[in-house]
């Protein structure tokens, strides 16, 4: 293969790569909303929806029927439910498949391309946000660019085309003052989010995304003790108040609660989203929940290391490769799947004493609990060992020594910035349905006379403390 | 307009939302935890398990049989003329079995009509009409089948076995006999 075709197919696996990365977020954020939003209110949430599987000895002869074209009849053995997460599936089949609705009075073109923005900016920003330091050589990142940070403030500002043009294109008092609230909340907010931004790129002396998480991974320097790779910018003063201020402004940014007043359903019906359906509506629902991602990302790369794994930067990973699977494999992912095969478990509870004995639903936790042993068998047979030998292997067949670490490293950073990002969702889904949304007044007050001059002051005395830290120390 | 004064001036952490923030998503939190370890929702998992209904219930209506198993029903029309809904329909007729009575030859009730205020078990002199089957689950695939016919309101309970406490369970598919035909009862 060509020089050209190697580097073209390199680029195509980072594309895909990263919108993967955020697509397949958004399902598991929607079903972590609802149940989130559930457990809060002391509901169970979305439990319904089932897979259901016929008995396996059964698949021959449904087979044989399909084949004939009859139709498939038969009598599961066991109904999935896990925990609701079927119903997301669910809900993509019907968002797909309802009638989508054209309302007459809408202007055309822009009420056509107002979704597509919306999700193309949300998923364009997290170009710019490194995944991984690099495998084989290759930046585990979409685009390393100088400005990175400042793209990431251009195309959220860019962001509000979409949800304006929507909110105008509509046709409709409701939709229009949802898009009039989104871009004047989106202008006031960027401000704080800029500035406080600008002290972290103070910090790290560079506006690309890659070197300021590189800088947090250098080892936090407390005088008596060296952290490793824990110089995140949030852990230090003006870091911290400057990441509260990003934080907020994210959340106005993203149009969720407490600041979700452009959809605000009690005064505004839907807001801008008010005329779309099926498809339309559903590339609005997964901007939102997009949007929440990229903000997360962004977040955890200015302020919580990126990528950075806590206490183990990318020389160390490399170096103790085996080590660290090993412990992985022997402690951290059995751990999690044990707890995660007891929460699908205990989830089947409230059901559990009013099925009928032959009911497919009870069989659910047997189901788990035999997943969990089958794997755990498999663990025990093949198991890390024999991943780490086959890694051993691949290196010395492709006589590429470092493949190995540099596959760990990957593997370490890309779940790294996923557990983060999965966090930050998390918190913006449980303020969502902790705090009442604001009034107007309210929302341009905070943002204008509160978050506004401390940001300044922020930026200021980040700067000051620099110049004076690098007088006194350097 | 001006706003009301609040009764209490706020302390510096309390106007600076974000002491206070921090409680309220403590408290979620502490929801969350409790639920997730607990399962113990008080949401009723309603078709594999349905609430007691008390015993005052307006359920869907149903006709009375007299002993010797004619229709209790004299066609009084008290209930049509105190319905407020207007959603009585009968047609009355010569009872066959004793000309001196009269009996309802159709007696329909347009259930999407109904607002269930039971007007019409109060003015029935003859305790021909009750809605204490606490069936709730009253619908159709069409507004025909939304009327209630004399058959269907006669036959009701038939087969229908109320577990206590619990309301009944309709299955159309397990209609009672003579959901659909005309007038398979004895008058
Ligand atoms: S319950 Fe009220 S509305 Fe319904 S049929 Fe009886 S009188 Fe009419
Ligand atoms: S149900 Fe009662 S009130 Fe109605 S017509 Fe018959 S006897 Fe009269």
């Amino acid at each position: 293969m060509s020089e050209f075709w190697t580097d073209f197919l390199i680029v195509i696996a980072r594309c895909v790569f990263s919108v993967a990365f955020v697509m397949n977020i958004v399902p598991l954020l929607i079903w972590g909303e609802r149940k989130g939003a559930a457990y809060i209110q002391d509901r169970p949430g979305p439990n319904r929806a089932p897979i259901d599987l016929p008995n396996p000895l059964d698949v021959p002869r449904l087979l044989g029927a399909v084949m004939a074209g009859q139709p498939l009849v038969y009598k599961p053995i066991v109904s999935l439910r896990a925990a609701g997460l079927i119903h997301t599936l669910t809900d993509v089949v019907k968002l797909a498949f309802k009638e989508d609705v054209t309302p007459d009075h809408v202007e055309k073109f822009y009420w056509f391309i107002a979704p597509v923005i919306a999700m193309t900016i949300s998923l364009c920003t997290f170009a710019v946000v490194p995944f991984g330091d690099q495998l084989l050589g290759v930046h585990l990142q979409v685009s390393d660019l100088d400005g990175g940070l400042l793209f990431v403030l251009a195309l959220t500002s860019l962001g509000v085309y979409g949800i304006m043009l929507a909110g105008w294109s509509s046709n409709n008092k409701f939709s229009l003052l949802g898009g009039l609230r989104s871009s004047a909340q989106m202008v006031s907010y960027e401000l704080s989010m800029g500035l406080a931004a600008v002290v972290v790129f103070l910090m790290a002396g560079s506006v690309s995304l890659s070197k300021i998480v590189e800088m947090q991974q250098q080892p936090l320097d407390l005088g008596f003790i060296a952290i490793p790779a824990m110089n995140w910018t949030a852990l230090s003063p003006f870091g911290f108040l400057a990441f509260l201020l990003f934080w907020v402004s994210a959340f106005a940014e993203t149009n969720r609660t407490p600041f979700d007043l452009p959809e605000g359903e009690a005064e505004l019906v839907g807001g801008y989203h008010t005329e779309y359906s099926s498809f339309r509506f559903a590339l609005f629902f997964m901007a939102e929940y997009a949007n929440m991602i990229v903000a997360s990302a962004v977040t955890a790369t200015l302020f919580f290391g990126g990528y950075a794994v806590p206490f183990l930067d990318g020389a160390t990973i490399r170096a103790n490769a085996d080590v660290i699977l090993a412990v992985l494999g022997f402690g951290a992912v059995p751990a999690f799947t044990t707890f995660a095969v007891i929460a699908f478990k205990r989830q089947t509870r409230p059901f559990y004493q009013v099925l009928a004995a032959e009911d497919p639903r009870r069989n659910e936790p047997k189901f788990w609990t035999g997943l969990w042993l089958g794997a755990a068998a498999a663990h025990g047979g093949l198991g890390v060992l024999g991943l780490m030998g086959g890694l051993a292997a691949l290196s010395t067949w492709a006589s590429l020594p470092e493949l190995g670490g540099d596959l760990v490293a990957a593997v370490l950073h890309v779940s790294s910035l996923g557990a983060k990002v999965l966090i930050g969702c998390w918190i913006m889904i449980w303020v969502r349905w902790t705090v009442p949304r604001m009034r107007y007044d309210q929302l341009m007050n905070l943002g204008w006379k509160y978050m506004l001059p401390v940001a300044l002051v922020n930026v200021f005395l980040a700067a000051g403390w620099i110049i004076l830290r690098h007088e006194l120390f350097a | 307009m001006a706003l009301p004064k609040p009764n209490k001036t706020l302390t510096l952490t309390e106007s600076s939302y974000i002491v206070e923030v921090l409680k309220g998503m403590a408290l979620t939190m502490s929801h969350v935890i409790k639920n997730l370890l607990n399962q113990d929702f008080r949401t009723i998992e309603y078709p594999d398990v349905r609430k007691p209904m008390t015993a005052r219930y307006r359920g869907a209506h149903r006709l009375l049989l007299r002993p010797d198993g004619g229709i209790k029903c004299v066609a009084c029309m008290c209930c049509p003329t105190v319905c407020p809904a207007n959603c009585i329909t009968i047609v009355a007729g010569e009872n066959p079995d004793d000309p001196a009575e009269k009996f309802p030859v159709s007696f329909d009730i347009d259930m999407l009509r109904c607002i269930y205020c039971g007007f019409c078990v109060e003015a029935c002199p003859k305790d021909a009409i009750r809605m204490d089957t606490k069936i709730y689950e009253i619908n159709a695939y069409n507004r025909q089948d939304m009327v209630h016919s004399k058959a269907y309101m006669v036959n009701l309970m038939d087969g229908l076995k109320p577990e206590a406490g619990t309301a009944y369970h309709v299955d159309k598919t397990l209609a009672p006999a003579g959901y659909t035909a005309e007038a398979p009862v004895r008058p």
